[in-house]
């Protein structure tokens, strides 16, 4: 590397090294960013293939008896899924309309009565550790107190531990969905003298509608895949049972013991039913963004 | 929350003439006095049902594992035995599974969601910018079945024919790298677990990373572009250590979800209660595949007692993880605003 003095007065061998350093510098450059482009590759090169597959094997599945017909015995020739889209669709919604309730008001609490307090503190930091609690201990919490109280697995022990993931995610939400509300517009309510309860049935929240909407949405989305805590709750059936005080068949549970057996027709079957899923909950969340794009 | 009045320009001498009131006066609504106490209380019940529903969680659990608390004391921890005919449990199986899958995982997950949030932050052109990182947002919310059964039935037997496989024809005969890559050929194990909870938690943990890199104030990266700094001198020297503290809670967070994580490890770990050799093809258990496989069929007793346990501990685990983040967030911001 020959370095011309580009200034008389700088030192020629202080150039030099500059150069070279610069080099250097632009090397490491290089370097980085083509790891950074591989590593974007090798992330989406992973989902993309996951997704293709779960397309190709479960859209090749999918017929309208699907949607007619129960789970079948092993090997059978026929058989659908419906008791099982039939029981994630009862579980889902009964622990959405269960848990979104407690959620809102706890996230109004947060964010409108206890702010500052010391029990809005202890709450947070509470909904933080139960966000991030894994779901498998839900499940074992449900089935300690309801399950081995009633001494029989039931859909309504599996809607209260789906009901129990839906509460934080919603409090959260609600919470920092409020929290943007300006404050003048409080204000301007309580100088026109409305009570709290109106102030925040009728202004804030209702002008956090949209977020609040987009929260409980992925919460749904968030359930409508858990298998973790349906394992011992809602357990599973292999018939249409629309009896929330006795077992109820899921689509993740009925995935989890399709895939895992070495029948090939239910695997097929498995294969279909996380095509659902992921499809369901794809839609879920395309749903909540557009939401909160369109609104806020 | 009281609303100060900014003092008008009317309170002067020169204020306006009042005009005499037209009418009666309004008379005060009293709808429902009630309704803002009850509100009150609501909302304040929904606070307190939060804890009590944790408080009920970790009382529940403690309720449930007494019976192996009681016989096997914290010797539980560390010892290694699983066997229900004649009543004798250890954990240290399942726990040594999910602290290495989690570990695989996260060696795994850091570095490529750091150049993937890399890339979505400096590199990506900007058309290219919202649909890559919208994709990667909504990978992070499929299902954990997903990425189980894809790896069980599809990643598995590839992983078993093309890595694990040479690998042992390679080192099969060797002394003491040999025993590190035993195991039936399968594509089944702690490996295999570890891999899938990458893949899963990448879009989580690059999704949180990029959000976090992307709150840098401008200026401060267009101060070093100006004097001079590379693309990767601006990320490693000025955007990495403004945004430490939040780079630390995205990986802490992903490490959470892996630790807790059920479905995706269940699926291709393999469920064998053994640690005979430090293989990672072997295949092994961790708690929460335990929890799925064995908890329905345990019976009441030492072993569903011993299961509970088991959940108990993955709790104050993920508990510890969780705390020990946000003890670190705020020590790091502290010393953030000192040195500023």
């Amino acid at each position: 590397m020959s370095a011309r003095p580009i200034a008389p007065h700088l030192d020629v061998a202080a150039t030099a090294a500059r150069i070279r350093r610069a080099g250097q510098r632009r090397r490491v450059n290089v370097i980085a960013l083509s790891l950074s482009l591989a590593a974007m590759a090798f992330g989406l090169f992973w989902l993309i293939w996951i997704l293709v597959e779960t397309i190709r094997l479960g859209l090749g599945g999918l017929t309208l008896s699907l949607f007619t017909e129960m789970t079948p015995p092993p090997q059978a020739e026929t058989g659908g899924l419906a008791n099982a889209i039939f029981g994630s669709l009862t579980m889902v919604a009964l622990a959405t309309l269960v848990g979104t309730p407690i959620g809102i008001l706890a996230g109004v609490y947060l964010a409108e009565y206890g702010q500052k307090t010391r029990l809005g503190a202890v709450t947070r930091f509470i909904n933080d550790i139960l966000l991030a609690a894994p779901s498998i201990v839900i499940g074992l919490f449900i089935y300690t107190v309801v399950v081995a109280r009633l001494k029989s697995f039931s859909a309504i022990a599996g809607i209260l531990a789906l009901a129990l993931i839906v509460i934080p995610i919603v409090i959260r939400t609600t919470e920092n969905m409020l929290t943007l509300i300006p404050n003048a517009l409080r204000e301007a309510a309580y100088a026109l003298g409305t009570p709290k309860w109106r102030v925040i049935m009728t202004i804030t929240l209702k002008a956090a509608l949209a977020g609040v909407i987009t929260g409980v949405l992925l919460a749904l989305a968030r359930i409508a895949g858990e298998t973790a805590p349906l394992l011992f709750t809602a357990l599973s059936n292999q018939f249409w049972s629309s009896d929330l005080s006795r077992p109820m068949a899921s689509l993740p549970v009925t995935i989890f013991k399709f895939a895992m057996s070495p029948y090939e027709n239910w695997q097929k079957l498995a294969w279909v039913g996380v095509f659902l899923i992921t499809l369901g909950v794809l839609l879920l969340n395309i749903l909540a963004r557009t939401l909160v794009r369109n609104r806020i | 929350m009281a609303a100060t009045l900014p003092a008008t320009p009317f309170d002067g001498p020169e204020a306006m003439p009042r005009t005499a009131p037209h009418g009666r006066p309004p008379v005060p609504r009293r709808a429902a006095p009630w309704a803002d106490t009850l509100f009150s209380v609501l909302a304040h019940g929904a606070a307190w049902l939060t804890l009590a529903l944790l408080a009920g969680i970790i009382l529940s659990l403690f309720i449930g594992a007494a019976p192996a608390i009681r016989q096997f004391g914290l010797g539980f921890l560390w010892t290694s035995d699983w066997d229900p005919v004649q009543e004798r449990f250890g954990g240290l199986v399942m726990i040594y599974g999910t602290l290495m899958t989690s570990l695989i995982a996260l060696v795994i997950a850091v570095p490529v969601s750091f150049g993937i949030a890399l890339f979505l932050t400096e590199l990506s052109p900007t058309w290219l910018k919202r649909p890559l990182g919208t994709a990667i947002e909504l990978l992070a919310a499929v299902p954990s079945i997903v990425y189980g059964m894809w790896g069980l039935l599809v990643f598995g037997p590839l992983l078993s024919r093309f890595v694990q496989q040479p690998l042992q024809s390679l080192l099969g005969g060797v002394p003491w790298l040999g025993s590190l890559v035993t195991g039936p050929p399968v594509g089944i194990g702690l490996l295999s677990a570890g891999i899938i909870l990458a893949i899963m938690v990448i879009p989580f943990i690059a999704s949180v990373m990029r959000d976090v890199f992307e709150v840098t104030p401008p200026m401060l990266k267009e101060s070093a572009y100006g004097l001079g700094s590379t693309t990767w001198e601006v990320m490693s020297k000025v955007v990495l250590p403004y945004t430490k503290t939040g780079v630390v809670g995205a990986i802490m967070l992903g490490l959470g979800r892996a630790l807790g994580e059920t479905m995706a490890v269940t699926f291709v770990i393999g469920n064998q209660n053994q640690l005979n050799s430090l293989s990672l093809f072997e295949p092994a258990n961790s708690i929460t595949s335990a929890l799925a496989n064995e908890f329905a069929e345990a019976g009441e007793g030492l072993h569903q007692a011993s299961l509970i346990y088991l959940g108990l501990v993955l709790f104050f685990i993920t508990f510890v993880v969780l705390a020990l983040s946000k003890l670190l967030l705020s020590r790091l911001r502290r010393g953030e605003g000192t040195k500023g």
